[in-house]
């Protein structure tokens, strides 16, 4: 996946991207980080189509997405966006299901082909036991999976997820984020993904872009990306950076109370 | 869970067929179910068969026929905006429809029921055309923006409406007996006259139905799974504007119908399109015919017209299923 | 209050007091605006002084307090059940109090003949009262869940009362009489012809003890714009709260309805225009109760001038007609401009 030279805007107002270049390693795991209001998020939709690009394009093995029958788009490109609907009642096999509608015909049932990727993408994120519970009725965690689960079983090469481990805690953001990163490691798809949590970016990620003013402030291995500087000049944050087990650990400075 | 669905869409044909049974049956004449049977297989012309033949038989198949549209058209409606409170008569549509009926009356084209079928069609169709122009403009209509939208279309017809309805009293004469909502006197002239335009609104909301379970999940996600919002928006549109138009044409603005099918489908077979939209159609149906029942029988020799007894009877039993629902929005 | 919804405030108040003078001097016979506020002022001669202050002045007023009342109804209902749809014309207050006026209109009528004179002159208002608070009562009280008036069922319900209602209208105008269903048509489409201090003077006391009430739950409409939990969280009463806010709604659209019949439109538009003219996340109140004012001002200006202006001839239209003939382009016209900004 391709970006070049894209400057995204919401009409009227200035870009929140603008003239952004950016080569996405294929079958690796690639985080996008930056402050709020950076643009990452935006990026995100414009990398999709939920955002018609104001210059430049995006390319999906040299094809431009905005040329591609919107059917076809969403065989090669997955996404999932912040604050996806969750219909009353609605079971989490039947939300994965929905994942399955650019390979169905109008009115054809579910193939054998769509039953096992749904199920295929239930085990991915380990939820075969609650398949046939209301979705409302999950955790956060578990819900954030299912939803995952229905991109999953969309079955595209590539994968975008918006900030996937908001309002988790650490230990269900870890399991989302192990269902994110054998997308790409076991599947071998191109996953992108949004965070805001710089440490489980690091931790995670094969590919780390860290953005600032709607443009890439450092891109590259977490380990040469995340410095002490780079996070004083974008984020405006004081922090020490350790090494960890080969991934990079962000440790703010304390300013404590005397 | 499938073949439970299914049980319950078969049991709410069988409901249809019952009410259907009993709206042949009864009235200010009560007929056995043998002078029933007599009138539909074998009619020889005698008082019973008269009755069945002429009067209830096409009265009650207008009732089924504008009851499963308009009870689609609720579903699509509440699907559409994602607001409870959708349905035809907050949209516009009835609104053209009555516009069109009372600009009918007051040139003096419209004298029987027969001609304000097409009165109402035109301006149902013109309303919806409107109504679907507004609604698009821009990048394509939000749920909010597009009930508002409705409303604001359903209030400024409205106004003209009654502007001349206030001018005139023979208009006003003619158009307070169509504005009331009734399937008495329909035949099956008027049924022929509405069926081409139900069939394709329903056809239509049929190809939306799925359409509608994706957009359900938010319109990024939609958008994400390869579904063209603007597409899918435009089909359930016309949809609901055919099967509003043909209802309405067909009985005047019964108000609360496409409401009352739509949340008790929801409470009977959930969030699933595929399921609810059929369901609509037959509780619409239902609906519709037992209120005409209901109207011949509580009213004697004068009758209560359907739209009545929806409001004043339908009101309370969907209050009743707001309340037994968790959550509602 | 911001800078913005300060001078939308006061731009409506200037705008609406114009309009208001404009409307005292057009008529049959046309004074000058000088002479009109000399006349309000306690000057001028006898006859001025009839006109204005005895045949025009009711009516202006009436128009003025039934603009506020409908408008800041609208926008407590919006804001309490986070519903832009909420209006006193959709949850019922209106229907009902339709329902019961319409019923005295024909069983009063030429029809019925039993009441008749005085007592169905006072008898329409009290009944339009007394149906409003009833319909209300009913939504207010099958709105509670697990003892809070819950924010949803408050619409769904009232449309549920206001269908009941509505078709009881409906039912009435089959059975009347035709000359009581051309009455009753007319009181349904609100109308300020021919008002009196006796129709201005209960809106007014409404208006004045009840809009300061409102404004002083300002702070807490600001919480519950948050959702309950947010809002008790922040000390916020909700239930209380709300059903404070309901019963001021509705007696504020019950006596607006008494004195002009159910104005179409202005519930519902003033409210939202308010709210995209100030930028702000609710209706702000006060820019509202004028923005209603003004509204129906304005309107009642074009219906007693509009078609003899336009020369169809010399018919003056309810006020209602114009209120959603005006209102809602207007509001279409903002939705699309947000659209575009989507």
């Amino acid at each position: 996946m391709f970006v070049e030279n894209l400057t995204l805007a919401y009409s009227g107002d200035k870009p929140v991207v603008s003239g952004l270049t950016l080569e996405v390693p294929s079958g690796r795991l690639t985080a996008i980080v930056g402050p709020n209001g950076s643009g990452k998020s935006t990026l995100l939709r414009g990398m999709s189509r939920l955002m018609a690009p104001q210059g430049g394009r995006v390319l999906l093995d040299g094809k431009d997405i905005h040329q591609l029958p919107a059917r076809e788009l969403a065989r090669q490109l997955g996404i999932l966006p912040q604050g996806p609907v969750t219909p009353e009642g609605i079971t989490a096999a039947e939300l994965v299901s929905r994942g399955r509608h650019p390979y169905r015909g109008l009115f054809a049932r579910l193939t054998s082909d769509d039953q096992s990727a749904i199920d295929e993408a239930l085990a991915a994120v380990e939820l075969e036991e609650l398949k046939d519970r209301p979705v409302d009725q999950l955790s956060g965690g578990q819900r954030q999976r299912v939803w995952i689960a229905m991109v999953l079983a969309q079955g595209t090469p590539h994968l975008l997820l918006d900030e996937p481990t908001t309002y988790l805690d650490l230990a269900h953001a870890v399991d989302v984020m192990n269902v994110v990163h054998a997308a790409a490691h076991t599947s071998g798809r191109t996953v992108v993904v949004v965070l805001h949590d710089l440490t489980l970016a690091a931790q995670y990620a094969d590919h780390l872009v860290v953005m600032g003013n709607g443009e890439i402030a450092a891109e590259g291995h977490p380990v040469d990306v995340l410095s002490a500087e780079l996070l004083h000049e974008v984020f405006g944050l004081r922090a020490t950076v350790v090494e960890v087990g080969g991934a990079p650990v962000v440790v703010p400075d304390r300013r404590l109370a005397v | 869970m499938v073949g439970g669905r299914v049980g319950r869409l078969v049991g709410l044909g069988l409901l249809v067929l019952v009410v259907f049974g009993a709206s042949l049956a009864l009235g200010a004449r009560w007929l056995g179910v043998g002078a029933v049977w007599h009138a539909l297989t074998e009619a020889s012309g005698s008082d019973a068969d008269v009755i069945v033949r002429s009067l209830r038989l096409p009265r009650t198949t207008v009732a089924v026929l504008v009851g499963a549209c308009l009870g689609v058209a609720g579903a699509l409606m509440q699907g559409h905006t994602r607001n409870a409170l959708a349905e035809p008569g907050i949209f516009g549509v009835s609104a053209g429809a009555a516009l069109a009926v009372v600009l009918g009356l007051q040139i003096g084209v419209v004298e029987s029921v027969g001609s304000t079928v097409w009165c109402a069609l035109i301006g149902a169709l013109i309303a919806t055309f409107g109504v679907q122009r507004l609604a698009s403009r821009g990048s394509g209509a939000s749920p909010v923006g597009l009930a508002l939208t409705g409303a604001a279309v359903a209030a400024l017809l409205g106004a003209m409406t009654s502007a001349i309805v206030l001018l005139d009293a023979n208009t006003l004469d003619g158009y307070r007996f169509w504005a009331v909502g009734s399937v008495a006197g329909r035949g099956f002239d008027v049924a022929g006259q509405v069926l081409p335009f139900a069939a394709v609104g329903l056809v239509l909301a049929a190809i939306n139905a799925r359409d509608l379970d994706l957009l359900a999940l938010g319109d990024d996600v939609a958008a994400g799974l390869g579904l063209s919002i603007r597409r899918a928006r435009l089909v359930g549109l016309l949809a609901i504007g055919l099967l509003t138009a043909a209802g309405v044409a067909a009985c005047g603005p019964i108000g609360f119908l496409g409401l009352l099918a739509g949340h008790v489908a929801r409470r009977i077979f959930g969030a699933r399109n595929s399921w609810l939209i059929p369901a609509s159609a037959l509780i619409g149906a239902a609906a519709l015919v037992t209120a005409d029942l209901v109207g011949r029988l509580v009213g004697g020799a004068g009758e209560v017209q359907a739209g009545v007894v929806l409001g004043v009877v339908g009101a309370p039993l969907f209050v009743m299923v707001v309340r037994r629902r968790a959550v509602v929005l | 209050m911001n800078p913005r919804t300060l001078v939308l405030s006061a731009a409506c108040a200037l705008l609406a007091i114009a309009l208001a003078l404009v409307s005292l001097s057009v008529g049959t016979t046309k004074l000058p605006v000088a002479d009109v506020v000399q006349a309000l002022l306690g000057g001028g001669d006898g006859g001025t002084r009839l006109i204005v202050l005895e045949l025009r002045l009711p009516r202006v007023a009436t128009g003025l307090l039934v603009g506020i009342a409908f408008a800041v109804s609208g926008a407590l209902l919006q804001t309490l059940s986070r519903n832009a749809l909420a209006s006193p014309d959709i949850v019922g207050v209106n229907s009902g109090a339709s329902a019961a006026a319409v019923t005295v209109i024909v069983l009063a009528g030429t029809g019925g003949g039993n009441i008749s004179g005085v007592a169905a002159r006072v008898g329409i208002p009290l009944a339009a009262i007394i149906g409003g608070l009833a319909a209300t009562a009913i939504v207010g009280v099958l709105s509670i869940q697990r003892g809070v008036i819950d924010a949803g069922r408050i619409v769904l319900i009232g449309v549920g009362v206001a269908a009941a209602a509505n078709s009881i209208v409906a039912w009435l105008l089959v059975i009347g009489d035709v000359t009581d269903a051309g009455r009753a048509a007319a009181w349904l489409a609100g109308s300020l012809n021919a008002r009196t201090w006796s129709d201005a003077i209960p809106v007014g006391l409404a208006v004045l003890l009840l809009l300061p009430v409102a404004v002083a739950f300002n702070r807490d409409l600001d919480a519950l714009v948050l959702g309950d939990d947010v809002a008790s969280s922040l000390g916020v009463r909700v239930s209380r709260v709300r059903i404070a806010l309901l019963v001021i709604a509705t007696v504020l659209a019950a006596m607006a309805t008494s004195g002009a019949g159910p104005i179409a439109f202005v519930a519902l538009v003033a409210p939202q225009i308010a709210q995209r003219l100030a930028k702000t996340e609710r209706p702000p109140l006060l820019s509202t109760a004028l923005l209603g004012a003004l509204f129906v001002t304005a309107a009642d200006l074009v219906a007693r001038n509009g078609l003899e202006v336009l020369q169809v001839g010399p018919y003056e239209l309810p006020v209602g007609v114009v209120t959603a003939a005006a209102g809602a382009p207007y509001l279409l016209h903002l939705i699309g401009r947000q659209q575009k900004g989507r």
